[in-house]
């Protein structure tokens, strides 16, 4: 059976949720693995978020958030920037391949970019095979 | 909240949008077996009157604490469904939207996937996260009643009369030295012919006299923090050397100024001095040193202006003044430009002098131009007898210039053509256009009484080359409503130049937090809704900044901007989001890494040691409490708990 991914994707509400929304009005056709969690900015993004993604079993975690220098809040995007980029070292340290969590820029007008992250995002997670826990959980 | 919770899931159909891709029928069955959903349904249009009526009748008959209303995206109908959920008893925040269409059904099913099941995850997750929603009531606060225009081209004094009108006190803010923007150059307007100035000038005026309105020319926004209310703004009233009370008008200065460099008013059609006042109608009245060009202010290099000046009205020693004002609401009006010479390479714009633009022919044709409105070409002064107009130049084209259609040529290239006529009678005048869009109120008369009254040529194609041959300008290309090549010796030939926003478009964005679209105009909140309203709160859009348009439809957005300010500013407070960030004392260490953390200043480690928010400066990010190392700052309705459930939930099978 094919393998698909479980993909959690967490939008920022001022910038990247407004832009899959015009990727919905756009009609622009993108695979149906990545759930979208809205949240009030990047910045929000608890990095042990991601590890705890995992640990249900997800398969790749995406952030996305406006582009720098856009933030609604002024910086946010610039902290989930810098904690994405810690997280990524950790998670290797643990085995976990870093390009399982993918931090993309999409602001409100790039519904196109949305579309095209998320067929993006899948394919490479496709490629990269379950997570680290989906494994785990299927063998229990 | 006491007892169990009972929440409430109701599933729109949306006719066809969401129940085409979605089994909307099997997601109300499959979601009633989930924990605490206590009641589901659905129903073709939730929106409805028949729709909201379910949900306030099961809010009232199921006794429901929460309600999960799976629909369209927030930015929709999350405020109509707050109001059905307020009106039923419940507080509005114990209402959630899932979005299962724009960001599910309308983008899943031609490739297969699974909308589905990806709708009923989603729904989860929003049952997961309202089923630990509290209650929340606004925070009311005080706001300055005071309104910041940015741009003084005929949007923004619109926009400025009105809510000086209403009562309101206005800053209007102009870049350059006077207010009046691109109207100010154009001859006639379309399809009246009034002349423009005469229309403009006395609004100008009003203006210029309105006691609620403080006109900051040459000046420029400079920082601005703050939020809807509240916004902090600095203003740089840069020097014009000239005291504006003393200065008389009499010119003496300018006839003595030895520099003479392009005059921006006549597009460079003619030339300026350094002291100079860009037009005898302008508002401020008075004269402007411009530095860049001045030999450098210094009365040993050059002092021959202040010399002059009997009234002693110039003064050398003048510098930056800076102003800090609050503002309740902002306006931004900051116009266009039109698409620079440099970036195109067609047509022999820049490299032909008898090549030039719509605004530089709108200065041929005006009264106070260059030629004072005799149609005269720039090389030699000589009366055109051939003119030809080639209409999307630079628009229209995605893969060279811009994509956009910049809505107002073919309307003032039909003006240009029939002025042009009116001129020189026997003159002959062509125009090349993709189509003609005249989509506007007695637009498609006028174009027609052109064509036929004017015998204006219209011939339906690009034009493929263009080349000086004899001092002509030989103009090759296809009418293809004919099918044939044509071949045409103009002496002129006027360029519909595509429009773009100015400079101040991007610079306002980023001091306002606002979106850009890809061709660089703002971003609205919603493009059919919410035209005049940008995403921050209290930031409005008037005039071509936020799109192409004409006169007509800029006026109707400076107001509708106005009115929207108006509305905000004649509220005795305004409510704050009570989505606010709250402490946890006893886990706080004191630590105070959130201080830092936060954007707003809204943090401070108190007395006690402990971390205190001032909620009427959070905005509600949340990026201290994710940056907090003991878990102790929680963003209300957003909780460490309720996102870790809807990850559980939206990752569970």
């Amino acid at each position: 059976m094919d393998f698909e991914p479980k993909l959690v994707g967490f939008l920022c509400k001022w910038c990247s949720s407004a832009g899959a929304d015009l990727a919905g009005v756009s009609r622009k056709n993108y695979p149906s693995n990545l759930i979208p969690i809205t949240v009030n900015c990047s910045g929000r993004i608890d990095v042990s978020y991601v590890v705890r993604a995992f640990h249900d079993g997800a398969d790749g975690v995406l952030i996305s958030g406006c582009h720098p220098g856009d933030c609604h809040y002024n910086s946010g995007n610039y902290k989930a920037w810098r904690r994405v980029a810690l997280l990524k070292h950790v998670l290797e340290e643990f085995g976990v391949n870093p390009d399982r969590v993918k931090l993309k820029w999409i602001s409100a007008t790039e519904g196109e970019k949305f579309a095209q992250t998320i067929k993006g995002f899948t394919s490479e997670i496709k490629e990269l095979g379950p997570g680290p826990y989906n494994d785990a959980r299927e063998r229990e | 909240m006491t007892g169990k919770p009972r929440i409430g899931v109701f599933i729109c159909h949306c006719g066809e949008n969401i129940a085409g891709t979605v089994d909307v029928s099997s997601l109300a069955e499959e979601i009633i077996d989930y924990e605490d959903v206590t009641f589901s349904t659905d129903y073709e249009y939730m929106c409805s009157d028949p729709g909201q009526n379910k949900i306030k009748e099961a809010i009232e008959d199921e006794d429901l604490t929460g309600v999960v209303v799976a629909a369209c995206s927030p930015s929709m109908h999350e405020d109509t469904f707050r109001k059905v959920a307020e009106s039923a008893g419940l507080n509005r925040y114990q209402c959630e939207i899932a979005n299962i269409r724009e960001q599910c059904s309308w983008v899943h099913g031609e490739d297969g996937g699974s909308p589905t099941k990806k709708a009923l995850k989603i729904i989860k997750g929003t049952v997961e996260k309202v089923k630990r929603n509290i209650p929340m009531e606004p925070v009311e606060r005080e706001h300055s009643d005071k309104c910041l225009v940015i741009g003084g081209g005929i949007a923004g004094i619109q926009a400025a009369l009105d809510v000086a009108e209403a009562g309101n006190e206005v800053i209007l803010v102009e870049k350059e030295p006077t207010i009046g923007g691109h109207m100010a150059q154009l001859s006639e307007t379309f399809p009246t012919l009034d002349c423009s100035q005469c229309i403009l000038t006395p609004k100008m005026v009003e203006l210029n006299q309105n006691l609620n309105i403080e006109l900051m020319a040459y000046s420029e926004v400079r920082n601005v923090s703050g939020y809807v209310g509240n916004y902090e703004v600095q203003i740089e009233r840069k020097p014009t050397y000239v005291d504006p009370d003393a200065c008389n008008l009499c010119g003496d200065c300018e006839d003595v100024c030895p520099v003479e460099v392009r005059d921006e008013f006549n597009q460079g059609l003619t030339t300026r001095k350094a002291i100079n006042i860009p037009f005898s109608q302008a508002i401020p009245s008075s004269y402007t040193l411009d530095t860049e060009a001045c030999l450098g202010l210094n009365p040993l290099r050059c002092s021959e202006c202040a010399d002059a000046c009997d009234a002693d009205a110039v003064d050398f020693d003048e510098s930056s003044e800076f102003v800090e004002e609050e503002f309740g609401a902002i306006i931004a009006a900051t116009g266009y430009n039109l698409y620079p010479k440099e970036e195109m390479g067609e047509y022999g714009y820049g490299k032909y002098d008898d090549v030039i633009d719509g605004l530089q022919f709108e200065r041929l044709l005006s009264a106070t131009g260059p030629t004072e409105g005799e149609v005269r070409r720039p090389s030699d002064g000589k009366v055109p007898e051939n003119v030809v107009f080639i209409q999307c130049s630079g628009s229209r084209d995605p893969e060279n210039h811009n994509s956009c259609c910049s809505k107002i040529c073919c309307m003032y290239t039909a003006k240009h053509a029939k002025l042009y006529k009116e001129n020189v009678p026997d003159g002959n005048a062509y125009v090349f256009y993709i189509d003609i869009r005249a989509g506007g109120k007695d637009y498609e008369e006028f174009i027609q009484d052109v064509r036929e009254e004017d015998r204006v040529l219209y011939l339906k194609g690009k034009v493929s080359k263009l080349k000086e041959i004899d001092g002509k300008l030989r103009v090759w290309g296809l009418d293809e409503i004919s099918g044939e090549r044509v071949e045409i010796d103009a002496d002129l030939v006027v360029l519909a130049q595509s429009i773009v926003p100015s400079e101040g478009a991007s610079e306002t964005s980023q001091e306002l937090n606002l979106n850009l679209g890809p061709n660089g105009f703002y971003k609205e909140a919603h493009p059919k809704l919410r035209p005049v309203e940008s995403l921050t709160g209290g930031v409005f859009f008037a005039g071509v900044g936020q799109g192409p348009k004409d006169i007509p439809d800029s006026v109707s957005q400076g107001s509708g901007a106005a009115a929207k300010a108006i509305d905000l500013l004649s509220k005795p407070t305004l409510s704050h989001d009570p989505q606010v960030v709250e402490v946890e004392e006893d886990l706080c260490s004191g630590c105070g890494i959130c201080v830092g953390q936060c954007p707003y200043d809204a943090l401070e480690v108190n007395s006690r040691e402990v971390a205190e928010v001032n909620e009427i400066l959070c905005e509600g990010c949340g990026t201290c409490s994710s940056g907090c190392p003991t878990n102790a700052l929680s963003l209300k309705n957003l909780t460490d708990e309720q996102l870790t459930e809807m990850i559980h939930a939206t990752l569970g099978d």
